[in-house]
This record gives structure tokens, sequence and C-alpha cells, in this order.
């Protein structure tokens, strides 16, 4: 059942318990007490919104920076990783197989702001060997969901 | 001027429905449960190999039964899925959607006046295509209480001297309703013993709730060599516009198809058919996430109507639900019409699909969740408004 909530909810968050449980046949407290297990276990992390902020007249800017890093003994990359992560400016961190070793995305209100935070707080990490910063022009899908606008039902109104 | 018409195609009513049809076409702002095909897009991978295979330009015909590595894929996926054997060479036609092998199957099988069962309420173009071909359609009218299952007592009851064919219309649009292996283990005596041949139209074959596998008729013992079965891409991968099916069958039945599809038809689109080896080959997962969420929204239709009173049955394939809709007191006909003029909600009447569809009406499901919602509260509405 685990399965097939994450699949409704992943891309519906806000879909009713009580719709859920109808379309997964099950009764609502069942679902409920298996939602409740998987944020207690931290299979559910979280429930985001996916704002196009382009749309707002809110003033954002988002980079991708590439890190490059030398793993420390008995540690790997965990422990610089798990410090970049706490920099609230720091937007999600993975650890990458190729040229380089962490992605860490960043999200600013200017430029300036996103520069300086890669300069004076991610580049000056002392296992950071080098930094990339790439800034996002245009997100044109995120999170798997396409930003533009979505498609009418072009379909005829009846068909048999 | 001597009538330029025919006198066999001027019976044949366009459909028993005109009138409603009318009516939803004038409502543009209507929200309508009222379409048989997918709401999903094709998938991506699907449409990327029918854009390449034109930018190569591979826009010739193809051979008369098809692309031969498609009839190959078809073979294997027949196979893999339902456990049925077809020589990929002499035993497959790739069709115009699987509304041409209807309409080949039967023209190829039927002299002047041999008939044709058609359990109903089903697809409206088994009755007009056998008249076509020159065969007389028998309707069997199913029953609500056996939930639009066809029994054996009623297909014996049905045979003649003339009978010749079955058409088995399941998992069945309009009712949602699927045979599962007992029931159609019983038709399979009775097709023995009649000598019947059987177009199985098994067109929603990927979409059925029952936990189970749908079971191919060509898959019970000695029916593979009475049986030509008819699949194809529309509803299983969101395919209908691409307008391609398939016909599986012995080569003797295959070979006069082939005749006919030849000179009417010549091959099915050339592009179809390039992105139709990509379904069969990539397309198993992209199905069963389909049928996962078809699943979903049928079990909350399904709740919903039940929750407004009206009498539903559990239906277990395709994307439509079938409720009764008798207590409110209204026909098929006058329910839709009135449900379309006061709430704008479109769904079809029950006897768009035969005259046992009376006192019912389909509803599909082929819409998204808010979608369903919405129209769901307005028919909610509707029905507690006659109540009163």
């Amino acid at each position: 059942m685990r399965e097939k909530i994450l699949t409704f909810i992943e891309k519906n968050s806000r879909i009713d318990l009580s719709d859920l449980a109808i379309m997964l046949g099950v009764d609502e407290a069942s679902v409920l007490n298996e939602m409740e297990a998987m944020e207690q276990e931290r299979i559910i992390c979280g429930y985001h919104t996916i704002i196009d902020w382009d749309k707002t007249g809110v003033e954002k800017v988002s980079a991708l920076i590439e890190v490059r890093v030398t793993p420390q003994r008995g540690q790997g990359f965990d422990h610089v990783a798990e410090r970049i992560v706490n920099y609230p400016e720091v937007n999600s961190v993975y650890l990458i197989s190729g040229g380089f070793d962490l992605m860490v995305t960043i999200e600013g209100k200017t430029l300036r702001e996103v520069s300086l935070f890669v300069s004076e707080k991610l580049a000056t990490l002392e296992s950071v060997l080098s930094t990339k910063t790439n800034f996002i022009l245009k997100k044109y899908k995120d999170h798997g969901t396409v930003t533009a606008e979505t498609g009418k039902d072009e379909r005829q109104i009846v068909s048999l | 001027m001597r009538d330029p018409l025919n006198k066999v195609i001027t019976k044949i009513e366009p459909s028993g429905i005109r009138k409603f049809f009318d009516i939803v076409v004038e409502m543009k702002d209507a929200i309508s449960l009222g379409v048989g095909e997918p709401d999903f897009d094709t998938p991506w991978f699907i449409r990327d190999e029918g854009i390449y295979s034109l930018e190569k330009g591979r826009t010739f015909y193809t051979s008369n039964s098809g692309l031969k590595e498609l009839k190959k894929e078809i073979s294997l996926y027949l196979s893999r899925r339902f456990k049925t054997e077809y020589d990929p060479e002499h035993e497959v036609i790739v069709t115009v959607g699987g509304s041409e092998a209807i309409d080949l199957a039967l023209r190829a099988m039927l002299d002047a006046g041999d008939e044709v069962l058609i359990p109903q309420p089903s697809y409206v173009s088994y009755l007009p295509c056998t008249i076509l071909a020159g065969g007389k359609p028998v309707p069997i009218p199913l029953s609500s209480k056996n939930e639009f299952r066809l029994t054996a007592e009623e297909l014996t009851a049905a045979c003649t001297e003339r009978t010749k064919v079955l058409v088995l219309p399941f998992p069945n649009n309009p009712t949602g309703a699927v045979m599962e292996e007992e029931d159609l283990k019983a038709l399979a005596k009775v097709v023995e013993e009649k000598d019947l041949f059987v177009i199985s139209d098994e067109i929603y074959s990927e979409l059925t709730y029952t936990g189970k596998n749908h079971v191919s008729f060509a898959s019970l013992p000695g029916m593979w060599e009475r049986t030509i079965t008819i699949n194809g891409f529309s509803k299983a991968y969101a395919m209908t516009g691409w307008r391609l099916g398939y016909a599986c069958g012995p080569k003797a039945i295959l070979t006069e198809m082939l005749k006919i599809h030849q000179y009417c038809i010549m091959c099915a689109p050339t592009t179809s058919q390039y992105a139709a080896v990509e379904a069969l080959k990539r397309g198993d997962g992209e199905v069963e996430k389909m049928r996962d969420e078809y699943n979903g929204r049928r079990r909350f239709v399904l709740h919903a109507l039940r929750e407004m009173g009206l009498d539903t049955f559990e239906a277990l394939g395709a994307f439509y639900v079938f409720p009764d809709i008798r207590s409110t007191g209204l026909s098929s006909d006058e329910f839709a019409t009135q449900l379309l003029r006061s709430e704008k909600v479109a769904v079809v009447p029950g006897t768009a699909f035969g005259d046992s569809g009376e006192g019912f009406v389909r509803i599909s499901y082929a819409y998204s969740l808010e979608n369903l919602k919405i129209a769901l509260e307005r028919i909610r509405r509707f029905v507690e408004g006659l109540k009163n």
C-alpha cells in the first residue's frame, strides 16, 4: 500500500485523505497510519509547493554550483555535505558521480547575494577544492512538473 | 435523377441518440464525462519515436499486413501478456484501429444471412458492420443482474441454425464489465457445441482491475482455431488518434481479411506503426502507471455514485462505470439530457449502446480527479433535486 500512496501523493500532496482512501480501496485510518509512519521514518520528508517565481513580482536567483571536494578519511563526503546543508540559502545538495563531487543548488535574492555566498561561505570550506557557479536562467520543468501552461482537453465532448 | 444511394446504407441509423449529441455539441462549457478515450497524452517516448521516423523520412507504405518488426512485437506481446501464440508472418494483420479489424473479420467470415450474435450494451460498430457485410445482427441483451457478463444460457438461447459468429466485447464499453476465466470457459463449451466463430474485441485488455490478468478467449483450449482476436494501441497506450490496431487469428481467415485490407486500405499509417513498435518494446511500465491511476479514479467514481443512491455494480474493466438510474424515474435519454441542461455535465445514455442499455448511463473516468470531483458533485445535486 505504501508504494501506491506515495505514487498518488508524489504528484498531488494536497489530495484529501478520504479521497485517497477511496481511491486505494482501504479505510481512511489505515492511510493515515501509513502516512504518519512514513513521516516518522522520513520516507515522506515534507510537502512542498512548486512555484514559478518568475510569474510573481518577487526577485529570485537560483544557481547550480559544481563543487569539488577532498573526501575526508573515515567520513568520505558526508562531513562537508552535512556542513553545506545547514545554510538556509542551500536548496539541495547531491553527491554525484562524474567531473565533480557535490552539486549544490542555491537560491538568493540577487546575483550578488548568490555569488557572495559561494565565494565567502562555500569556497572557503576547508575541504572544498573548487566551485563553479551556473546561474539558472529559466526553469522548464521542476520536480517532474512542466512549468508552462497545461494543455487544454482537446478531446470531443462525447465519443462512443 | 435516380436515387444515388444504396438501400442498405440509407437504412442504417447514424446513431440512436442523435438528438442528444446535437445538444451536447451546442454546450461549449459543459463538463464532460462522455469521452471514450484516455485523457493521458501518448507517452513521450512513443511520440518521440513517431517524430524520429518522420525525420528519417520513413513515410512510405509498409507491407499490407504491417511492418515486420511490429508484427513480431505484437506476437511477442500477446504471448507475454495473454499466453496466446501467433505467427507474425501469417497470423497478424496491423489495421487502422481496432475498428477496421472488426469490419475485416465480419466481412471475411459472413455470407448473406449469416447471423452474428452481439451482446449489448456494447460498442456501436458491430451491428452496422454486420449489416454492411451482409450478415444479420442478433443482439443478446445482457442483464445487470449478471453485471452485464454474457452467460452460457444466454448464448445458447440466442443460437439458431444460421448463427455463425459471436462477438465478444470484453472488457466492455460501455458497462465496464469483464469476463473472467470461468465465465469464458462456460461460453467456450457452447461455442464448440454450436460450431461458432468468435470475434473477441479485447481492445481494453490492459485495463482490468480484478487483480488478475485479462484472459484472452483464444487462450482457452480449442478456441484459438475459432477466434479472431482484436486489439490495438488506442486504449492501453493512449494512442487513439494514431489509428492503429491489429487482428490475430488462424491463417485461413487472416488471409482473406488481408485481401480486403489490401484493396481498401493498403496499409496502416506508417508513422504510427513505427511508434507502436516502441510502445510494445518499452511500454509495459507506462501502461501499469495509467492502469493504477484509472483504478483509483474508478473506485472514487463508484463510491460517489453509490453515495448519491445510484445503484452501480463494480465495473472491473475499461474506464467506464454504468450506474443504474431507474430509481430516478427517468429514462436514460431523459437523465442525460436533463443533467446536461441543468448541471452541464455530459454523460452518455446507455441506449446509445443498444436497447438493453435503457435505465443506465455511461460515465467515463478518463478525466482528472479534480474534473471528476466537480462533475460528480453536480450529478449528486441533480439526483438530489429529482428526489424532491
